[in-house]
């Protein structure tokens, strides 16, 4: 065969339909690149919902007193925002598109180990995803408890809570058994030759997060089955008017949501590493240091949940205890900060998109997470306990940091995905407008905390007025970046020009398949007989 | 044309990944269960002694046979005797239903007496009592729930032994589904002590 017809006969998985027309040729199709796009179209479609809604509250805190709607209609906005964004959009996020599909393709594998229960996970996210959705529609009207559905007011208000509880515990399925695949898949699937040690660090994040996500989502399911037995039979668990605990919910609520944010900023670490390396033309500085803090994030991440509670009553020694813990789960990712600084260092660094996107996520996870241990301390965080500063710090690491991975992963395997480049001077710009808006509106945040300004109020005094206007301002401006980096991506997704195998020379095994792969990913299954991020 | 791929092995491995997350689906109950016995310990103890432990006992049993059965039917599909892997997934199947037939009639029984969930009188016996026969009636309800999927499950294990889908080469699934059944045999074995017999 001549190099010509072989190139003519290649079909990328984008061009192999199984015989199916339209919206069935993804919708029933088992192949994991094809599942990791409908997550991510998906998701996208939830995150328009949760933009719109964050910005209806910035505009609402514009000026102080009511400017565009009531305190109800604040609280049901905060609450459907947090739930969309957390639930929906961040935890599956990185796992569900990039880990599904890039696993296979960095492990050597065709594809997951279950392909047929990958796509019935999708199905399930999309399930739960529309009851919650459909709780800002029906009923008694949006649910208004906070994300958190705390206890007892989960179970008395009278608004439209049991479609979101119920979405959230659907969804949770989702997650654990896309975590459980990958685990099998990781286990069972890599390629010949590539040992534990021999593997990239994204999936090695998956890995970390997929034992989260089945060890920890069990906890929460419970707990809002617990919540829907209150509301439907009147139990009492949570009620002290029948003797249940309030506080007993909070623990178990946060024994999985606070592993959840490692599930939301792991893969988004397991990213940045493949990110930085590739841009640095430099072999990842700590391997093993990265490998071994991912899972220690993963163990540690479980003792943690009770620094959500200082102000909600505990003993004195569980105090200290969470709050060392707290301390301690930081120190890994401190290690990973240095990790990827130094493998910059004397590195031969182009400044192309990918890496500007991970560039400002270490700074502003950086951000992030020191004022974490701001919130960690207990003395501190009695002064800045449920004010605007809380807002400030999640929205840095969560949004800062899986957001910004998410959109610096978005633009690294871009190519990869669609086979077209992107047209780079537009990402350049959508990046440095969503920056700065970023900044501009989660910084004055920390500020207006110190000052005192409680968050989740609709209202506030007229001394916080001017780093509010600057909030909201940064917020119009965060949203003009977000379309530019979108309508640039789609329009290249279309039309943009041919992107080659291996656009920006990285190292490992996707790179080595044309772009886009095909349905098997591989012709045959390749030998690993080298460490990862190998420049020679 | 779709990726076809076999791994005994990975099956095995990712059932017992979910047998981990349905115990601590569990676990987050049985914390609550152990903060309110240690809240409650007298009324808990009275509470407990209003069950019924006779029937608990033969539930006790029948969930143990049921799941000899199961693995029994397991053995048989190696020993390529198809009719008796059927016979013997039937059986698991109907003591499977035993099971729910009584623990209706238990039920029942409470309702009659005006104990359930949210009912006047639980209210009237105090904090214990309530706390008690909330967790009893949540925690059995969910069993019962996991007895039916795994009903479910049997029933498509004997659908695919039938059409010889699952053979004595090819019976990871039923391996699978009998892990899972003894899953549901396991918090039984929790269940049972934790309610009926400490008191």
């Amino acid at each position: 065969m001549s190099e010509k017809t072989k190139k003519d006969a290649y079909k990328s998985y984008l061009d192999e339909t199984g015989g199916r027309k339209g919206i069935f040729k993804w919708i029933l199709s088992t192949d994991h690149k094809r599942i990791g796009l409908l997550y991510l179209y998906s998701i996208m479609g939830w995150f328009f919902i949760g933009v719109v809604l964050g910005v209806l509250m910035k505009l609402e805190l514009i000026a102080p007193g009511q400017t565009i709607m009531g305190a109800q209609a604040y609280n049901a906005t905060f609450t459907v925002h947090g739930v969309i964004m957390i639930f929906l959009i961040v935890i599956p996020g990185l796992p569900a598109v990039f880990g599904n599909f890039l696993l296979p393709l960095q492990i050597g594998a065709p594809d997951v180990a279950f392909p047929k229960l990958n796509l019935f996970s999708w199905y399930i996210y999309v399930f739960g995803s529309i009851l919650v959705v459909s709780s800002l529609f029906a009923g008694g009207g949006p649910p208004d408890t906070g994300w958190t559905f705390y206890a007892p007011y989960s179970f008395k208000t009278g608004t439209n809570m049991l479609p979101a509880v119920l979405g959230a515990f659907v969804l949770g399925f989702s997650s654990i058994l896309t975590g459980l695949n990958f685990i099998v898949t990781i286990h069972r699937m890599r390629a010949p030759g590539m040992t534990w040690m021999k593997m990239p660090l994204f999936p090695w994040t998956i890995y970390g997060t997929g034992w989260i996500q089945l060890l920890a989502t069990p906890v929460v399911g419970i707990t809002l089955l617990m919540v829907i037995g209150e509301r439907i039979f009147n139990i009492g668990f949570f009620d002290p008017a029948k003797g249940g605990d309030p506080i007993l919910y909070q623990h178990l609520f946060w024994i999985y949501s606070h592993p959840a944010v490692y599930i939301m900023i792991l893969p988004a670490m397991g990213a940045i590493s493949e990110i930085i390396p590739t841009f640095a033309k430099k072999t990842i500085y700590g391997y093993r240091a990265i490998v071994i803090s991912t899972m220690a994030i993963a163990f540690v991440g479980y003792f943690v949940w009770g620094h959500h509670m200082f102000t909600s009553g505990m003993s004195g020694t569980a105090l200290f205890t969470f709050s060392l813990l707290t301390f301690i789960v930081a120190i890994p990712s401190a290690i990973k900060v240095f990790n990827w600084v130094s493998t910059m260092y004397q590195g031969s660094i182009s400044t192309e998109v990918p890496f500007l996107w991970a560039a400002s996520f270490i700074f502003v996870f950086l951000v992030g997470g020191l004022t974490g241990l701001v919130l960690g301390a207990l003395a501190t965080d009695v002064h800045v306990h449920d004010t605007a500063f809380v807002v400030g710090h999640f929205h840095f690491i969560v949004f800062g940091g899986t957001g910004f991975a998410f959109f610096g992963a978005l633009h690294y395997w871009f190519p990869k995905i669609y086979g077209r480049m992107y047209d780079k001077s537009w990402a350049r710009t959508g990046w440095v407008i969503f920056l700065i808006g970023f900044i501009g509106l989660y910084g004055p945040m920390f500020y207006l905390g110190m000052k005192g300004m409680p968050r989740r109020y609709f209202d506030y005094l007229p001394e916080y007025h001017g780093p509010n206007i600057l909030s909201s301002f940064g917020a119009l401006i965060m949203v003009t970046g977000f379309i530019i980096i979108v309508i640039n991506l789609i329009n290249s997704a279309r039309s943009g020009k041919k992107a080659e195998a291996n656009p920006w020379g990285g190292t490992n095994l996707e790179w080595q398949v044309p772009s886009p792969p095909s349905l098997l990913n591989f012709d045959e299954i390749p030998t690993i007989d080298k460490a990862p991020y190998k420049y020679d | 044309m779709s990726y076809v791929h076999r791994d005994d092995t990975g099956s095995k491995m990712a059932m017992w990944l979910f047998i981990f997350t349905e115990l601590l689906l569990f676990g987050g109950l049985f914390i609550t269960y152990a903060v309110y016995r240690y809240l409650h310990p007298e009324a808990f103890h009275l509470a407990g002694q209003e069950l019924d432990v006779t029937i608990g006992t033969i539930n006790t049993v029948i969930l143990l046979i049921s799941s000899a059965t199961i693995a029994m039917s397991i053995t048989a599909i190696q020993q390529k005797k198809k009719k008796l892997s059927l016979f013997l997934i039937g059986t698991t199947i109907v003591l499977a239903l035993i099971f729910l037939v009584n623990k209706y009639f238990e039920w029942g029984a409470k309702f009659e007496h005006g104990i359930f969930p949210g009912s006047e009188y639980l209210d009237q016996l105090g904090y214990g009592d309530t706390l008690f026969f909330g967790l009893y009636f949540f925690m059995t309800g969910l069993h019962a729930f996991h007895i039916i999927i795994g009903m479910a499950v049997l029933g498509f294990m004997f659908y695919f032994v039938k059409i010889d889908r699952l053979t004595h080469d090819n019976f990871q699934l039923l391996e699978n589904g009998g892990l899972y059944w003894h899953l549901v045999d396991l918090i039984w074995i929790f269940l049972f002590p934790l309610f009926y017999l400490i008191a």
